[in-house]
C-alpha cells in the first residue's frame, strides 16, 4: 500500500520532466513505470529502506526549482582553503552565470548538448533512481575535456540547496574526456536551510585513453537530508579513476559507484570513510567490472558508527572470463562505538577468469581496549586517547585525497568530530 | 592477588620474582590501573594518595610508569605525536608549561641517546613493525621522556638478547635518582646482574612469600622455585 502512495507521488514527479532529451526521458519513464520503487525486500536495497523513508518524507512530489544565487553566496559557501574553479548548482540546476569559466574545458548546460547520450553509461535499467533522474531531471551540466588537458586546479561542483518543503533535487552531470587528460572533481553540498531535502544525483563519466580522473565527495549534511547518487564511469586503456567519499552526516545517504574497466592496464580505486552518529544511515554500493586482461582495482571503505547509526557496505567485483591477470583488492573495516549501532557488510565477488589475484576482507569490532589502555598509561586522557585511535583508523582513507586543501578541510572536520564526544 | 604488602621508598630498586602464574604481571597491571582488574580490598598509597581512586592516565601523570611486557602496536598513530601529547598532558598536570616543537625535539634527542634508539623508528607509527628488542627499548625511552617517580618494568628483559639487555639496563640505571624508585618484575636473575636491586621479593599464589636482598635472586637462580613452593604449600596444608 505504502509503495502505491509513493508511486503516485513519484509518478507525478516524472510527469513534469525538464527540457530536452525526449526519447531518453520516455524510455526511462517506461522503465520506471514498469519497475517502480524498490520493494521492501529488494536485494539491492535490503538494508536501506529508501522507499519507506521517502514515503514518510515526501509530502508532495514537487521538483525543486532553481533559485537565484549571488556571487557572494558562492564565495561564502565554498569550503575554506579551496583553490580551483567552481561550477554552481542551484537546487541541482547548473548555473552558468555564477560559475567559473574554465578555458581548458568545454562546459554547457546539458540541455544545450542535445547529442549527449545520457543514460548510455549509467543505464536507467540498472538502478531505478537512475531511471527516475533520467526521466525527470531539470537541467544539468555537460563537461567535455579535450585531449591532453591536465588541469592543475580542481573543479568544484558546489550544490546549493534551498527548498521550502520536502522537495526533490535531481542533479545530472555528464563528463567526457579526450585522451591523455587529467582532472580532479570535488563535490560539496551546502544546505541553505533545514527543510527536508531529497537529492537524486546521477554522474556519468566517459573516459578517454590514458585519462586520469579523480572524484572526491564530502557528505556533511543536515539530519533532514536524503541522497541517492549514481556515479558510473567507463575506463579505456591505460587510465585511472580515483574515488574518495567522506560521509559525516545526513539522514540517509546511498552512494552507488560503478567502474567499468573496458581497456587494459587501467586502474579503479575506491575509498570511503563514514563517521556516523545519531540515526544517520550511509550505504555505499560499489561495483567494479573487469572486462579485459591486465587491470587493477583497489577498494578500502572504513566506518565508525556511534549511537543508533547504521553503515552498509556492498562491494561487487566482477572479473569476466577474458579479464586474465586482474588484481582486485577489497577491504571494509568497521568500528562500532555503541551497542545500538549497526553495520551490514557484504563483499560480492564473481570471478570467471582463472589467472587473477583477488582478495577481500571485512572486519567489525570495537575500539582496541589494549591500545586505549596503553595510551592512558602514558598519561593521555581517555577521550583524547580514543580520538587518537579513531583518527588513526580513519586517516588511512583521508590519505587518498589528492587535493591538499580539500584533504586538509576534511581532515579538520574528521578531527573535530573524533576529538569530541563523537 | 591475595594480599600484597610492599613498601617502596624513593631511591630504591625492588625486584619481584616468581614462577609463571604467580601474579607478577597482575600486580603490575593493578598498579597501572588496568580496568579488567577489580581490587576487592586494601589500598595503594603513592606519595600519600590512594592510587586506586585514579584512572590510568591520572596515575601516569602522578608519576607511575608501566613498561609493558607486550607493548602494543598502534598503526596510524605517529610515535612522535603520541609522545608529545603524553609529555604535555603530564606536564600540564604537574603545573609545567607545554613544550613547543623545538624544545620537545631537543628533549627527545637527549633521551634517545640513553637507550640508543634510532630516530627512524620514531618516525614510524607507534611500535609498528618494531622488533621485540626495539619495543622494549622504546618503553624505556618513553620512561625517560615522562620522568616518572615509580617505574614498574614488567618482564622488560624477556625477549632481549644480551646486547639489548645491556642497553636497556644501562638506560634504566642512568634514569635512577634518589627521588625515584623502580619495581622490576622478572622471571630471571639475569636482569639483576645489570640492574642491581636493593630488595628481592618472591611472589607465589598471589602473595609475597619471601623477601630478601639481592642474594636471594642468586639462590633462586641456583635452586629454582620448588623449595619455596614446597615450603608454602606444606604450610598451607598444616
Amino acid at each position: 500500500m505504502s509503495t502505491l502512495i509513493q508511486q503516485n507521488k513519484i509518478n507525478d514527479l516524472i510527469n513534469h520532466p525538464g527540457i530536452g532529451f525526449e526519447s531518453a526521458r520516455n524510455s526511462a519513464k517506461e522503465i520506471f513505470n514498469k519497475q517502480g520503487m524498490p520493494a521492501l525486500k529488494a536485494e539491492e536495497y535490503k538494508f536501506t529502506s529508501i522507499t519507506k523513508k521517502l514515503d514518510s518524507f515526501l509530502t508532495n512530489s514537487l521538483q525543486a526549482k532553481a533559485f537565484e544565487v549571488s556571487v557572494d553566496r558562492v564565495k561564502s559557501s565554498v569550503f575554506e582553503g579551496f583553490e580551483g574553479d567552481v561550477l554552481v548548482f542551484s537546487n541541482g540546476v547548473y548555473q552558468p552565470s555564477v560559475s567559473d569559466k574554465i578555458k581548458e574545458l568545454s562546459i554547457s548546460s546539458i540541455s544545450a548538448a542535445a547529442d549527449c547520450p545520457i543514460g548510455s553509461i549509467a543505464k536507467p535499467e540498472k538502478d531505478i533512481f537512475c531511471a527516475l533522474n533520467q526521466a525527470s531531471f531539470q537541467d544539468g551540466v555537460f563537461i567535455s575535456i579535450p585531449d591532453k588537458v591536465k588541469l592543475e586546479r580542481p573543479v568544484l561542483f558546489l550544490f546549493l540547496n534551498e527548498v521550502s518543503d520536502a522537495q526533490v533535487i535531481q542533479p545530472r552531470i555528464w563528463i567526457e574526456s579526450g585522451d591523455f587528460s587529467e582532472v580532479t572533481f570535488i563535490e560539496q553540498t551546502v544546505q541553505l536551510n533545514d527543510s527536508p531535502t531529497f537529492v537524486n544525483k546521477v554522474i556519468e563519466i566517459k573516459g578517454g585513453i590514458n585519462t586520469h580522473l579523480h572524484h572526491y565527495r564530502l557528505q556533511n549534511e543536515g539530519k533532514n537530508y536524503i541522497e541517492v547518487s549514481n556515479i558510473e564511469t567507463d575506463l579505456l586503456k591505460d587510465s585511472t579513476f580515483n574515488s574518495v567519499v567522506i560521509s559525516l552526516s545526513g539522514d540517509m545517504l546511498r552512494n552507488n559507484l560503478t567502474i567499468n574497466i573496458l581497456g587494459s592496464n587501467s586502474e579503479g580505486n575506491m575509498y570511503g570513510l563514514y563517521l556516523l552518529n545519531g540515526k544517520s544511515h550511509v550505504d555505499n554500493h560499489t561495483n567494479v567490472d573487469h572486462t579485459v586482461p591486465h587491470s587493477e582495482s583497489n577498494e578500502l571503505y572504513k566506518g565508525i558508527m556511534a549511537d543508533y547509526s547504521r553503515g552498509v557496505f556492498n562491494g561487487k567485483i566482477f572479473v569476466r572470463q577474458d579479464a586474465q591477470k586482474t588484481n582486485a583488492f577489497q577491504q571494509n573495516n568497521n568500528i562500532l562505538l555503541s551497542e545500538n549501532a549497526v553495520v551490514n557488510t557484504k563483499p560480492q565477488l564473481e570471478i570467471w577468469a582463472d589467472d587473477v589475484k583477488c582478495s577481500h576482507g571485512c572486519t567489525t569490532g570495537q575500539l582496541d581496549e589494549e591500545a586505549l589502555f596503553y595510551l592512558q598509561a602514558r598519561g593521555i586522557g581517555k577521550l583524547q586517547a580514543k580520538g587518537l585511535l579513531l583518527y588513526a583508523f580513519a586517516g588511512e582513507v583521508l590519505e587518498h585525497i589528492g587535493d591538499d586543501p580539500f584533504k586538509k578541510y576534511c581532515t579538520q572536520l574528521v578531527e573535530n568530530r573524533l576529538g569530541s564526544k563523537f | 592477588m591475595r594480599g600484597i604488602n610492599l613498601e617502596v621508598k624513593a631511591g630504591e630498586v625492588h625486584a619481584i620474582m616468581g614462577p609463571n602464574g604467580s601474579g607478577k604481571s597482575t600486580l603490575a597491571s593493578v598498579l597501572a590501573g588496568r580496568e579488567e582488574y577489580k581490587v576487592t580490598e586494601g589500598e595503594v598509597l603513592f606519595n600519600g594518595k590512594n592510587l586506586l581512586e585514579y584512572s590510568p592516565e591520572v596515575r601516569a601523570r602522578e608519576g607511575i610508569f608501566l613498561a609493558f611486557q607486550y607493548p602494543v602496536e598502534i598503526p596510524g598513530v605517529s610515535s612522535t605525536n603520541f609522545l608529545r601529547t603524553a609529555v604535555n598532558q603530564v606536564r600540564e598536570y604537574r603545573g609545567l608549561e607545554a613544550l613547543d616543537a623545538v624544545k620537545f625535539l631537543t628533549l627527545m634527542k637527549e633521551k634517545m641517546k640513553l637507550v640508543e634508539i634510532d630516530k627512524k623508528l620514531l618516525s614510524r607509527s607507534l611500535n609498528e613493525g618494531f622488533s621485540g628488542g626495539e619495543k622494549k627499548r622504546n618503553e624505556i625511552f618513553q620512561m625517560a621522556m615522562l620522568d616518572p617517580k615509580l617505574s614498574i618494568l614488567d618482564e622488560t628483559d624477556s625477549g632481549l638478547d644480551i646486547d639489548a639487555l645491556k642497553i636497556v639496563s644501562n638506560g634504566v640505571n642512568q634514569l635512577k635518582t634518589k627521588d625515584n624508585a623502580t619495581i622490576l618484575v622478572t622471571h630471571y636473575q639475569r636482569l639483576l646482574d645489570y640492574i642491581v636491586p636493593d630488595y628481592v621479593h618472591v611472589l607465589y599464589k598471589g602473595r609475597i612469600v619471601k623477601s630478601g636482598s639481592k642474594e636471594l635472586a642468586l639462590e633462586l637462580e641456583d635452586r629454582g622455585y620448588d623449595w619455596i613452593k614446597e615450603a608454602v604449600d606444606s604450610e598451607a596444608t598444616v
